[in-house]
This record gives structure tokens, C-alpha cells and sequence, in this order.
């Protein structure tokens, strides 16, 4: 074990929260969608990759950089989740979810079908903003800015979702309509149009993981099909019940990630999918999920 | 058993001895009409097809990951066949062999959750399985495993006569299983499953054993399809796949008996079409799974047993 060079745990440790970062971003949006929805987006990953498209056509054609992107991608993502959410998922409210799986399995592969026909699969690389470039040298270490910031504005925008469904009232009518949609609506709140803002929140969420990542791994249209799938196993983990789970999760597993890296290179991609089933044997509701 | 409760049994399977007719005829007649090699593909992926169909249709649970076991078991008959020079009987034994210990692990695994959960976890068990085959030395990689041996199949229409005997013993088991006192058990499962286990039922145990079932026939359907097509690669056991095989049941109509045939047929038939358009078969795919999950989610065959008033 001693002889794991620190640098490379210290470099790993930072991929792995980096992750974990995406991780958190994405299936906190999957929570609260499932939670009102009772659907699970699994165009969640595509919607993370049209986030990142959107920066990158945005700054291809017409010269607006990242900070702009920033909002920029989530708010057009968002609006086509309001489309998708008005057009698509409420014609199959109240049917059984496995059909909201179906249907939104579908919506990523016409996305993912289409930008690979645009793009190819290869993808794009995408340039740093200036400001974020280059890093700090710890003596042990090279902390590159960029990744400082993305743990960090997502660790922020983590804590905000969770601040606001605890302790806003919008937070409190999400929080009841999930628990009984039907007597939330009977005190006079519009759940249609809630259940509208939610999804296009969530996968707002999505889209601004997508820019966040651009920089950092290349622009691809699949670059959200293996992720999503990863998400889920970290959703299974944690247990759909409670944002502030899938956030700790999310980060946890980044970093177990990042440390089977180190240690044991051959499972890096498998180890989260192994501590899933070790947790359905154990405690097959989730770390954090309500035993059923 | 009541008198009447006998007759209706009796009426409902002759109400498709029409069909299995059509379909036996059709399975003869079709090398002579088709390309075989095409015809093969389809009654591989039916069988496969009528595996899925087998959970989603008659236990309600949805497997996001039957690659594993189709792609599991392509690699192992493949393997078996070219490495160890098995002859091809033995070597597609061998792979449902692997691919029913392969579904009773998953098994044990997934059914611990339902619902959405229980597709999410077989998505996720898929996908390590295929990180897996990627890195493992036996299954070639990104190459995958070429020019599988036929051994004394080299014929094609003895090729193509030994995969419909396949195919056909493979429905007939899962025609057999749908009609037993345990297919109505899983029906009863899918139906309610706290008033199946309040009537002492032990659901876990029957789920595994389905599950098992529609993974061994699922294997045997991959293990043919890498005998006939001398290929066993990544494509198999990728999520596409398990995509690829939920669709074609939703066409044709899930929990129906002939629909997942019917769904095969018209998924490869499109397939071969829209190959030269290279990624728009996915967008195509992607529109499909739409359209039938907002305006046919009966599928071909539910529909048709709706209109005649008879299960099919």
C-alpha cells in the first residue's frame, strides 16, 4: 500500500471527486423528477450531453463563451424538458412507471442517434476558460483550478437543491406532492405546472453536469449513455428517499472510484456496480431508502 | 378444477392451434423464401424475444439487461466451439448452461427490488458484465470472437432446419411453462404479489426460477446466434441489445405469446433496411419506442387478441 506514490492517490482522489461531482449532479436531478414524476429520466444522460453540445455550438458559431453557457444550457435544456414533460410524459401519467422508463429510453436514443449523425461518435474538445486555467502547486501535488471549481460549484448547487426543497415553500409543496400529490393539488396548488417545473429543474441539472464537463472530457454524443447507467447503480445505492443521500452517495462512490483506481486498477470500472450488489444483499432498500 | 373452468382452459388452447399452424408452416417454408441466413437471424432473436417476454409478460418484471445472458452466452458457445472444438450441439448446451448460472446470480441479486428498481439493477449488472467481456482475455476484445467453427453444420439448410428445431423447442417450453400451475403462479405474481405470498406462495423463489428460465432460453438463443453467425462480440452484451429486444417485444405485443415473433420479424426486417443509414436506425429505434409507449402499447398481437376476443 506504501508503495502507491502519493501523487498518484492525491491525483486520483480529485478524479474521483470530480466524478462523484456528476455523480451527485445527476441523480439528485433523478431523485426529485422521480420523487413527483415517479418516473426515472433515463434521458438523463442524453440531456447531459445536449447541455455540454450547447456550450460547445454556442461557442463554435457564435463566440459566447462558458460563463454564459453556464446559464445558457440549462435554461434551452430545461425549456426542452418543459416540452418533453408538457407533450411526452403526461400522456402516460399514472401508468405504470416501467412505461416512463420505456418512453424516456426512447427520447435518448433519438438524441444520441441524432447527434451521432451530426458529430460522429469521436467528439469535440472543448477550451478552458481562461480564468480557470492552470493550477496550484501543493508540493505533493498539482491542483489544476478547474477541477477546484467544478467540485465546488457543484458541492454548491448540490447543497442549494437541498436548501430549497427543505426549507423554501416551494420545497415544502414538492416535498407534499410527492408524498400525495392528489391532497397537495386539493389546497389549491397547480401540481400540473409543478410537476412541469420539476422536470425541467431536474434535467436543468443535467444540462449544467453536461457544461461543467465539457472542459474536461471531450464533447461526444454517447458521453452520457454509459454514465447513465452508472447514475442508476448510484441511485440504487443510496435509495431514492432523500436528496441529501444521493448526494453523499453520488460523492462516496467518486471517490471509492477513484481509489480502486489506485489500488486495483482492473475493477475501476466495476466497482461501483459490485458495491450495488453487495448493498441489495445487505440492505436492499439503499443506504438511505425507506425500508419498504 | 371445474367443468367450466376446463372447458375455458381447453377452448383457449384451441384458440391457438390456428396460429402455432401458421407459425409452424411459416418456419418450413421460410429458408425457400428468404435469405436463410436472414431467417436464422430472426428465429434466434424471436426465441430471444419470447425469453424477454417470458418476464416482462407473464411475472411483470422488467430486465433491463438480458444482453448479459444472450451476449454471455454467445461468447461462451463461441468460446467453446473454437478453443475447445466442441461440435455445435454441445458447445450451445454448454452456453445455456453458463447463461442460467449467469441469470441465477443476477436473479438472486435483482429480485431483492421491484418495479423500476428491478430494471435499473439488471441494467446496471449488465453493464459490469460488459466491462467485463471488454477486458477479459477469452472474449477478443473489441475484435470479439471470429469464425466461430459449424462443425458438420456447414449446410445451410441443414444449418437452418437444426436453429428452427432450436427455436421450436425453446417456444414450445415457454408455451408449456405459460400454461403449467406455475405459469399461473407467476400470473398471480404479476397480478398481486402480497396476495400471492398470503396464499403461501414462497414469490421470491418462483421469480428466481423464472428469471432463470428466460435467462437459460435467452442463452440458448445467443448461443445459436454465435454458431450461425460465427461471431461472438461486445455488440451482444452491450445495453443496446437489451434495448433492442424490449422493443421488439413492445411491438409485438408483450405478454402475448406470438407477439415477440412477430416483433423480431418486424425489428430485423427494419433493421435490414435502414442498415445503409447508418445512426438513424437508433433514432428510428428511439421514435418506435415512443410511438408504442404513448399509442400501441398493446403491441401487434395484444391488439389483435383484443379484436378477436381471444388470448394469443
Amino acid at each position: 500500500m506504501l508503495a502507491v506514490p502519493l501523487q498518484a492517490l492525491f491525483g486520483q482522489l480529485l478524479i474521483g471527486l470530480i466524478n462523484g461531482s456528476f455523480y451527485a449532479l445527476l441523480s439528485l436531478g433523478l431523485a426529485i423528477i422521480f420523487g413527483l414524476l415517479n418516473v426515472i429520466n433515463f434521458c438523463h444522460g442524453a440531456l447531459y450531453m445536449l447541455g455540454a453540445f450547447v456550450a460547445w455550438g454556442l461557442l463554435e458559431k457564435a463566440g459566447i463563451g462558458y460563463w454564459p453557457a453556464l446559464l445558457i444550457a440549462p435554461l434551452a435544456v430545461g425549456l426542452l424538458g418543459v416540452v418533453i414533460e408538457r407533450t411526452l410524459l403526461r400522456r402516460i401519467s399514472g401508468l405504470d412507471p416501467l412505461y416512463g422508463l420505456l418512453l424516456t429510453f426512447g427520447i435518448a436514443l433519438i438524441l444520441q442517434g441524432v447527434f451521432s449523425n451530426w458529430f460522429g461518435s469521436s467528439g469535440m474538445p472543448y477550451e478552458m476558460p481562461s480564468q480557470l486555467r492552470g493550477g496550484q502547486a501543493l508540493g505533493f501535488m498539482f491542483l489544476p483550478n478547474y477541477r477546484v471549481w467544478v467540485i465546488g460549484v457543484s458541492l454548491i448547487i448540490c447543497v442549494g437543491t437541498w436548501a430549497i426543497t427543505e426549507g423554501t415553500r416551494l420545497g415544502s409543496w414538492l416535498r407534499a406532492a410527492t408524498e400525495n400529490a392528489s391532497l397537495v393539488s386539493a389546497f389549491g396548488i397547480n401540481v400540473p405546472r409543478m410537476i412541469t417545473i420539476t422536470y425541467a429543474l431536474g434535467v436543468a441539472l443535467a444540462a449544467f453536469a453536461g457544461v461543467l464537463a465539457a472542459p474536461i472530457y471531450r464533447v461526444s454524443p454517447l458521453m452520457g449513455a454509459d454514465l447513465i447507467i452508472v447514475v442508476f447503480a448510484v441511485v440504487v445505492i443510496g435509495g431514492m428517499g432523500s436528496i441529501i443521500g444521493s448526494i453523499v452517495t453520488g460523492f462516496t462512490l467518486g471517490v471509492l472510484e477513484g481509489l480502486t483506481k489506485v489500488f486495483y486498477p482492473e475493477a475501476s470500472n466495476t466497482v461501483i456496480f459490485v458495491v450495488m450488489a453487495i448493498v441489495l444483499l445487505v440492505r436492499p432498500a439503499g443506504l438511505f431508502g425507506k425500508q419498504a | 378444477m371445474t367443468e367450466a373452468a376446463v372447458q375455458r382452459i381447453e377452448s383457449r388452447e384451441a384458440s391457438q392451434r390456428v396460429p402455432i399452424a401458421i407459425l409452424v408452416a411459416a418456419v418450413i417454408a421460410a429458408p425457400w423464401v428468404v435469405y436463410p441466413f436472414f431467417a436464422m437471424k430472426v428465429l434466434c432473436f424471436s426465441l430471444f424475444a419470447c425469453a424477454f417476454n417470458l418476464l416482462i409478460g407473464y411475472v411483470g418484471l422488467l430486465s433491463f439487461g438480458h444482453a448479459l445472458f444472450f451476449g454471455g452466452a454467445s461468447y461462451a458457445s463461441a468460446h467453446a466451439a473454437l478453443a475447445w472444438g466442441w461440435p455445435p450441439e454441445l458447445a450451445i448446451l454448454f452456453s445455456v448452461g453458463v447463461g442460467a448460472a449467469l441469470g441465477l446470480v443476477v436473479g438472486v441479486i435483482a429480485i431483492r427490488r421491484q418495479g423500476i428498481y428491478f430494471a435499473m439493477i439488471t441494467l446496471a449488472l449488465a453493464q459490469m458484465f460488459y466491462f467485463y467481456c471488454l477486458r477479459a482475455e477469452f472474449t477478443g476484445g473489441e475484435n470479439g470472437i471470429q469464425g466461430v467453427p459449424r462443425g458438420h453444420l456447414e449446410n445451410k439448410y441443414l444449418m437452418y432446419y437444426f436453429v428452427a428445431a432450436v427455436f421450436f423447442v425453446g417456444f414450445a417450453l415457454i408455451y408449456r411453462v405459460i400454461h403449467s400451475p406455475f405459469g399461473q403462479v407467476l400470473k398471480a405474481i404479476r397480478e398481486n404479489e402480497p396476495r400471492a405470498i398470503s396464499l403461501g406462495y414462497k414469490t421470491d423463489q418462483y421469480k428466481v426460477l423464472a428469471f432463470v428460465l428466460s435467462a437459460a432460453l435467452a442463452a440458448l438463443a445467443g448461443g445459436t446466434k454465435a454458431i450461425v453467425f460465427q461471431l461472438a462480440s461486445l455488440t451482444d452484451v452491450h445495453w443496446g441489445m437489451s434495448g433492442e429486444v424490449i422493443l421488439m417485444t413492445l411491438i409485438g405485443g408483450m405478454g402475448t405469446i406470438f407477439g415477440p415473433i412477430a416483433g423480431a420479424i418486424i425489428f430485423m426486417a427494419l433493421e435490414n433496411y435502414l442498415a445503409q443509414l447508418g445512426s438513424w436506425v437508433t433514432v428510428t429505434e428511439g421514435a418506435i419506442f415512443v410511438l408504442c409507449v404513448l399509442a400501441f402499447r398493446r403491441g401487434i398481437f395484444g391488439e389483435l387478441s383484443r379484436l378477436l376476443k381471444r388470448p394469443l
